[in-house]
């Protein structure tokens, strides 16, 4: 027989807070948007696999299904944001997205949905991956909060805010030629690759404007350097018609639990990212008067956030040009560090 | 005191629901003899307890025997502190992963406690005399002028309080590049693993500079990684033995002898999957939390998201014993996917006689098993029903079937209050258990030491 002996509070505030949601409250059912038929009795089940032959007849199966990919993959592109990075988590978010696409390329689902989606108007694309990467708060939270599946045509309501934004960024694709997330041809790449690829890069555009407005929160940064590291490797493969998720995400997604140690190589990829920069952006005057026209506008941004965390950051790339430190130093300036 | 006593009680909910990040406990372990128990907390702190004495006389009087089971402050220090990585612009966390203690070898106590990236060795020791009548310098330690000095005297040793040090002995740095989830000391007193995702090293004791990579599952290209490690700990007993379990659910026993890079397990542990509960969650819930070996060294203990198992070393066809933590969770996957608690990590830990084994749940609620009897009884932290020298009583949560008072509906659980982190006496029935920012002792007064097979 177990006597309590007593307890001891490491502080003096008792009660643990939420840390994360609690369940759906009693009584609330997952909602599927469409399925008029069976109501999932216990409201969660994802009942266990089919056979082929009437996996692809159950509608209700095959939402779940859906379901559960929009979650995971919203689930994988925002690890980044999570207070712990975990890498456990994210390799067996990836094993099940990769087991539903096993599943849904044996049912044939797989291919219907990426034609489909390729049909789609681009915008939306990049609308998926917007309206779910400005969420400010914790992702899982609002994940677990709304019983509604991630799909495209649930986030139609965000489409009109987003949109004076977007068509100022057109014109960033010219810049951004190694990542042209807008091409339609790249729309094609699955629409895995959509939220996958294009989301980081996207946000990472919107991200800067409303930073230059706001005081710099240190998380922001940290997405946008990541993301625009992972940007630019990304778009390099962009050619390369990929399907599935992984082969891109990988880097995206593992390459950030690495505990980097001091005078890493040098980035390839950072000189890419300069290669297209116009020199006239050594320039002070330039610098100092603004945008000289929108095309610029994604480099420049890319600089600041990256000069932002410091010199060292680029200084430690032994392939950069001394003009670059150039450019940090009108930095540094203009941010005031 | 002039005070309305119409006016409405001031509300102070709103501090009891607020508990600082820092202050939650992320992990809880004995030292061998279980005089001192030490807990590390997010915030990178380590506290430890040390077991008062009680005269036996006061004791049998009561009609018990031994030790009181309390434990006080016996010493609190910053193991590590927050740090930060300028080139991937990512916080280290210093959140205490794990303590594990060193064997005692003179008077003075040693821990080794990790974050995700170094892990630290610690000396504790007391100090509870000092010097006195130094020729040279005064009280104050200032230098006596020479002139003053007539005679000389024999400084002598004065008692003074109690005094506990901490000093850091050792610093092992940069030996990961990835989160590290475990550290095990071996048997042979000299060398310790530690694990991250992708790698274990082994270090010695008393060489920072230099470890041994002994396990490396990274692939050459990142966009193939499937499987990541979860547990590692060495054999209670063979030093050349050690055990890593992964994320998809496979345990692999190594021997050293064999070669320098484990990579190749001498044993491997798996349970083959039953086709008929098959579901897209079924690799997310087989992956290992925690692994442990038995005292005796001759079981394994392991914990997934549904069940503890217990296995035989000489047997890796399958668990010999499997134990149902909280099978009602099992139609609700899709929701703790969801919410992420599918992927919390559960400890487990065996009884001293490795004849229980307890592991923890939701709502505060934790679990034990009686190996004989196979019988499990579900146990709750939380201070409401703990009240010191109450006595524990059982809960049950009501999932269908007839429902008696006090049970516990399935939707009702409080998922954010998680028993995650234990630990087990190494001889008597003393428990810890950290809920949050508490830590609750438990012992039993009926049977308090453990009867050895």
């Amino acid at each position: 027989m177990l006597r309590s002996v007593g307890y001891l509070t490491v502080c003096s505030f008792s009660s643990p807070a939420p840390q994360r949601d609690t369940m759906f409250p009693k009584g609330t059912k997952r909602k599927f948007s469409d399925s008029g038929e069976e109501p999932v009795s216990s409201g969660d089940q994802v009942p266990a696999a089919p056979s082929v032959a009437t996996r692809s007849l159950t509608s209700s199966y095959s939402l779940q299904r859906q379901s559960l990919l929009d979650m995971s993959l919203i689930k994988l592109q925002l690890c980044h944001m999570l207070v712990e990075p975990n890498l456990c988590r994210s390799v067996l978010i990836a094993n099940t997205v990769r087991q539903i696409q096993e599943e849904m390329t044996q049912d044939g689902t797989w291919q219907i949905m990426t034609q489909a989606l390729a049909a789609a108007q681009c915008p939306t694309d990049r609308l998926v991956a917007t309206e779910v990467l400005c969420r400010q708060t914790d992702a899982a939270a609002q994940a677990g909060q709304s019983p509604k599946p991630f799909s495209v045509g649930g986030l139609e309501e965000g489409y009109h805010a987003e949109e004076v934004v977007m068509e100022g960024d057109v014109e960033t694709e010219v810049t951004m030629s190694t990542l042209a997330p807008v091409s339609p041809q790249l729309s094609s790449a699955s629409y895995l690759a959509g939220p996958f690829v294009m989301g980081p890069c996207w946000d990472e555009d919107e991200e800067e404007e409303e930073e230059e407005e706001e005081e710099e929160d240190g998380e922001c940064e940290e997405d946008e350097e990541d993301d625009s590291e992972d940007c630019v490797s990304e778009g390099e493969e962009a050619d390369r018609d990929h399907l599935s998720p992984d082969s891109r995400t990988g880097e995206q997604v593992f390459g950030t639990f690495e505990i980097k140690h001091p005078a890493p190589p040098p980035d390839p990829a950072l000189e890419e990212l300069f290669s297209d920069v116009d020199p006239s952006y050594y320039d002070l005057d330039t610098v100092l008067t603004g945008m000289q026209s929108a095309p610029k506008m994604g480099p420049y941004d890319l600089l600041e956030s990256l000069s932002s965390h410091g010199p060292t950051a680029l200084s430690s790339s032994s392939s950069c040009r001394s003009d670059l430190n150039e450019l940090d130093h009108i930095m540094e300036i203009i941010v005031g560090s | 005191m002039g005070e309305d006593t119409e006016s409405p009680k001031i509300n102070h909910t709103f501090l009891r629901d607020y508990v600082t990040e820092a202050d939650v406990i992320s992990t809880v372990e004995f030292n061998h003899t279980g005089d001192l128990l030490a807990t590390g907390d997010k915030g990178g702190r380590v506290v430890i307890f040390q077991r008062e004495t009680e005269s036996k006389g006061e004791l049998e009087e009561v009609g018990e025997t031994g030790d009181s089971g309390e434990y006080n402050v016996y010493s609190t220090f910053q193991s590590h502190e927050p740090d930060f990585d300028y080139l991937k612009s990512l916080e280290i966390e210093e959140k205490i992963n794990k303590i594990r203690w060193l064997p005692q070898q003179n008077a003075a106590h040693f821990l080794l406690s990790t974050n995700d990236k170094t892990i630290k060795l610690w000396k504790v020791s007391e100090r509870d005399k000092r010097p006195e009548g130094y020729n040279l310098k005064d009280e104050g330690g200032r230098l006596k002028d020479n002139s003053t000095i007539t005679s000389l005297q024999v400084p002598v040793l004065k008692p003074t309080d109690l005094m506990v040090e901490v000093r850091p002995r050792r610093v092992f740095s940069n030996g990961h590049t990835y989160h590290v989830n475990s550290i095990s000391v071996n048997s042979d007193g000299e060398t310790y693993l530690s694990a991250d995702d992708l790698r274990i090293n082994m270090w010695h004791l008393g060489i920072t500079d230099r470890s041994f990579n002994i396990v490396d599952i990274k692939p050459a290209n990142m966009e193939d990684l499937t499987e990541v490690i979860t547990a590692a700990e060495f054999h209670p007993h063979h030093c050349h033995l050690f055990v890593y379990s992964s994320s998809k659910g496979t345990l692999r026993l190594c021997d050293m002898r064999a070669s320098a890079l484990c990579d190749r397990h001498a044993k491997l542990f798996e349970e083959p999957e039953d086709p008929g509960s098959r579901s897209f969650f079924s690799e997310i819930i087989s992956s290992v939390s925690d692994v442990k070996f038995s005292h005796s060294g001759r079981y394994l203990l392991t914990r997934d998201y549904l069940t503890a198992k217990v296995w035989d070393l000489n047997m890796d066809k399958g668990p010999v014993e499997t134990y149902q933590v909280h099978e009602y969770l099992r139609s609700k996957l899709c929701s703790l996917y969801e919410n992420d608690c599918i992927f919390d990590k559960f400890e487990c830990v065996w009884n001293s006689s490795d004849s229980v084994i307890m592991t923890g749940a939701y709502n505060s609620f934790f679990r034990m098993f009686d190996r004989e009897t196979g019988r499990g009884v579900t146990l709750e932290a939380w201070r409401e029903s703990s009240k010191p020298r109450a006595v524990l009583r059982t809960r049950r949560v009501y999932n269908g079937g007839k429902r008696r008072r006090g049970d516990v509906g399935v939707d009702s659980l409080d998922f954010t209050k998680k028993i995650l982190h234990m630990a087990w006496h190494p001889s008597e029935n003393i428990i810890a258990i950290a809920a949050t920012n508490n830590l609750y002792i438990f012992q039993d007064r009926i049977n308090p030491e453990t009867q050895l097979q």
